[in-house]
């Protein structure tokens, strides 16, 4: 199973009440925030689920793995994710007893 | 940026809905993830990224304070990867290209 926006809008129409052009719009307004955050160089806590942080990486060597060339890779800002404590205690056995 | 920031947020947005909807639909939001993980489902948010669980294997580690050994079980580890739009707009060195 993968959880998707659209499941995410129906739950914001069943349990918050929403209509569903605005749990489709929150969905999507809930992620744009927390991108438009990040993009504004901003890390953002979210407590209890976890932090995206950014993170700057020097320029390194690469090199092309068909044709063997050497080629720079660029410095570039990249996004982690921290889980919190609470969410790596709830997903620590997600497959615990469901090898079927 | 903090929850209570993102709420606010949210509800600047959305003038139609009363402040508490902002607030419950983050919380709602964040439960239905962490509870997806903590089945062992996937998350995909296209443009923003995904959520995965990656394996840790069994090991035997060691209690720093006494260097004595302990068996640390395998377990899941939350994974994110972040998505084509959420990677290049965050990485300004891409529009420059």
């Amino acid at each position: 199973m993968t959880l998707t926006k659209a499941e995410l809008a129906d739950l914001l129409f069943e349990k918050v009440g929403l209509n569903k052009r605005e749990a489709k719009d929150m969905v999507e307004a809930f992620f744009e925030e927390i991108r438009n955050a990040l993009e504004a160089g901003d890390g953002v806590k979210l407590s209890g689920f976890g932090n995206f942080q950014l993170r700057d990486k020097p320029q390194r060597p690469g090199r092309n793995p068909k044709t063997g060339e050497e080629i720079p890779i660029s410095a570039r800002r990249v996004v982690t994710f921290h889980a919190s404590q609470k969410l790596k205690v709830e997903v620590e056995h997600a497959y615990d007893g469901s090898e079927s | 940026m903090t929850k209570s920031d993102l709420i606010a947020q949210l509800a600047e947005r959305f003038p139609q809905l009363v402040a508490k909807d902002a607030d419950l639909s983050v919380k709602m939001i964040l439960e239905a993830l962490a509870e997806a993980l903590g089945k062992g489902d996937r998350i995909e948010i296209r443009g923003f990224g995904s959520f995965s669980l990656n394996y840790r294997p069994p090991r035997i580690g060691r209690n720093p304070k006494s260097g004595e050994k302990v068996d640390v079980p395998q377990k899941w580890v939350p994974h994110f990867k972040a998505g084509k739009e959420l990677r290049e707009r965050v990485d300004g060195a891409v529009e420059s290209i």
